[in-house]
């Protein structure tokens, strides 16, 4: 386990951060997508490559620091490997996220927002994703699933628990 | 393709289309052409048609004043005449921007989705020929950071339409010079709002800007710049390719065109219809998506996203046309077409708990009265959702409301107090039961023992 203190952006990440601060007008703005790429690497966003990603984009090291505690796709802390978010806004509540939710808090044995012991899986709930028409839908990690049934959301916690790679992922 | 003139009061069959090869989706057309995404797709079906024509046959004034004669209006929730909003961008040198708003997270709200990850040339020809039109080389598409595929698609195609000579120097041959940038958002749907997408797109915080200056005249990077919703600017290339009249030609006197009705809730098929504007909610509900579900009976419906007010399911309502002008007589809003629906089952009390906690969540913290107040609003609704509310809550709740709207920088803040208002006007003897019985009225916690505290 490498000490916190000690990450660093690989090469293949501070390039494309390079990259990203080329394609806009002004560097500030790509420190959003700078931050994904951080969190893509690391599984979340650590401090020591957010002064990196400040030192690229040639902003305060307290500008990028601001914009990765606002946005919620950004994790602070780690995470499981899988982040299974059940959508628990107004459609998806009309239609059964709670008891999902229940259901996932019961099966993995962790409470809303945990992680699984092995570190494999957090159970957490999200603020609508625009897929009402599906309700209730999840994401595991960036990836949707719809109109998830009881049996299919046991079906998906039961997948993940030995998945490798995201299962959900649609080019 | 050979174009039929609907007429407005001609409705589009209901999705999906159980494989009748008459009907003919306009927006929706991916539906019906399997592999619309590919660009070569997308100009057999006349892709980019639009976006020759505005280049070679039209001063980039002349777009405007097509897309102002063809009446299309604002689909994020506003409503507001798209030409008009192009032609207050001034005639001055220097850099002008577009900004396509996909940050689409509106609870009931859900077109922008299937848009997008379907159909993502027809977004890029829109944006395109909006660049053109008042005078700008680089365009933005801010998505929503959840919509990691919808991003994917959108740089898979910009990459195509550059590799076509669409995006890029010389468009076309005509000395049109434009880019468009992919640009996710990280989870936030304050983002959703307009200054509050610049500042996200600036690189900061999500927090809305004091207007005036309107982003017309100082937008991104204070420059003058355009937004607007990915659904409007899907228009815009039809509008260029069919002409004003034919886009006027559907939809009502107020309201023109054709829009997607995203509804969701307790009905049979819940999904995207595309529908002339001013279609009635019986027609969507009832006739397209098979009434409400269970056999149930309609309780109430939220017309435009969860920031308008409740509707109750009299016939006067379902007979509403939804459109801008005939929704706001009913004492709700448009919006975002976002038509939730409620059965007799739904505790109302429980409905709004869940509406505003998504308020509270996604307060950007800005301003007091809506970040303490959001707060404060949840803790009342939780506490009579379970089974401890106090006499005189009721009043309170509107109380707190009233300090949160009209108070705030942005809409957000105005929105907060909306499911409340609405709902104890018309469901008032709910939250009372609540309040003195400790449980539902209706629904399955009607029926639990009452346990304070725990009546839920």
């Amino acid at each position: 386990m490498v000490e916190e203190s000690n990450l660093k952006l690989t090469g293949e990440s501070r390039q494309k951060i390079v990259a990203l601060k080329q394609l806009y007008p002004s560097p500030r703005s790509a420190v959003l997508p700078a931050l994904h790429v951080v969190q893509e690497q690391f599984g979340y966003v650590p401090v020591p490559p957010m002064a990196e990603v400040a030192d690229i984009l040639e902003i305060l090291h307290g500008e990028v620091e601001q914009v990765a505690t606002f946005y919620r796709m950004y994790h602070q802390q780690p995470v499981g490997k899988f982040v299974v978010k059940v959508c628990d806004s107004i459609s998806c509540y009309l239609r059964g996220s709670d008891e999902l939710l229940a259901q996932g808090q019961q099966k993995l044995g962790v409470k809303c927002g945990g992680t699984t012991p092995d570190g494999q899986i957090t159970l957490d709930k999200i603020e609508c994703l625009a897929a009402c028409g599906n309700a209730p839908c999840i994401q595991v990690n960036d990836e949707f699933i719809y109109d998830v049934t009881p049996a299919q959301f046991d079906a998906v916690l039961d997948e993940l628990k030995r998945a490798k790679k995201n299962p959900y992922f649609v080019p | 393709m050979s174009v039929i003139n609907y007429k407005s009061n001609q409705i589009f069959p209901p999705p999906p289309p159980s494989g009748d090869p008459t009907y003919q989706y306009i927006l929706l057309k991916h539906r019906v052409v399997p592999g619309l995404r590919k660009l070569a797709v997308y100009q057999k079906e006349g892709g980019y048609e639009g976006l020759k024509k505005a280049l070679n046959d039209y001063q980039p004034g002349q777009v405007i004043d097509l897309v102002k004669q063809s009446g299309l209006r604002g689909r994020g929730g506003a409503g507001f005449p798209a030409g008009t909003k192009w032609s207050f961008i001034p005639k001055v040198g220097g850099a002008k921007y577009v900004c396509c708003n996909a940050d689409e997270s509106e609870p009931g709200t859900f077109s922008n989705h299937e848009l997008i990850e379907n159909n993502p040339h027809q977004l890029i020809e829109g944006i395109l020929i909006t660049c053109y039109a008042i005078g700008s080389e680089l365009g933005f598409i801010y998505i929503r950071g959840e919509f990691a595929r919808g991003a994917r698609v959108l740089e898979e195609a910009v990459k195509e339409a550059r590799a076509a000579g669409l995006v890029g120097k010389n468009i076309l041959g005509t000395g049109f010079n434009c880019e468009v940038i992919v640009h996710r958002g990280a989870g936030a749907y304050i983002c959703g709002e307009e200054s509050a997408l610049l500042e996200s797109l600036e690189g900061k915080r999500g927090f809305p800007r004091l207007r005036p200056p309107f982003p017309a005249i100082a937008g991104l990077y204070a420059r003058p710049t355009v937004i607007n919703n990915s659904e409007t600017l899907c228009n815009v290339p039809h509008i260029l390719r069919h002409g004003p009249e034919w886009y006027a030609n559907y939809g009502t006197e107020k309201t023109k065109g054709f829009r997607l009705y995203c509804l969701s809730g307790h009905v049979e098929r819940p999904g995207n219809y595309e529908l002339p504007c001013g279609t009635t909610f019986r027609k969507l509900i009832y006739d397209l998506a098979g009434g409400v579900w269970k056999g149930r009976k309609l309780k109430a419906l939220i017309p435009g996203g969860s920031s308008t007010p409740f509707l109750a399911a009299t016939d006067e309502v379902l007979d509403t046309p939804m459109d801008f002008e005939g929704i706001a007589a009913r004492g709700s809003m448009q919006g975002s077409a976002g038509v939730i629906v409620f059965d007799d089952q739904t505790c109302i009390v429980g409905a709004v708990l869940r509406l505003v906690e998504f308020y509270k969540d996604e307060s950007c913290g800005k301003c007091t009265p809506c970040r303490e107040g959001t707060q404060w609003l949840v803790q009342i609704l939780h506490r009579l959702e379970h089974g401890e509310g106090r006499p005189g809550d009721l009043e309170l709740l509107l109380n707190v409301g009233s300090n949160i709207a009209g108070k705030s920088f942005c809409l957000l803040g105005d929105s907060a107090p909306v499911p409340i208002e609405s709902a104890l006007k018309l469901f008032r003897e709910e939250f009372e039961y609540h309040i003195h019985q400790g449980r539902c009225m209706v629904g399955p916690g009607a029926n639990r023992p009452v346990t304070i505290g725990a009546a839920h």
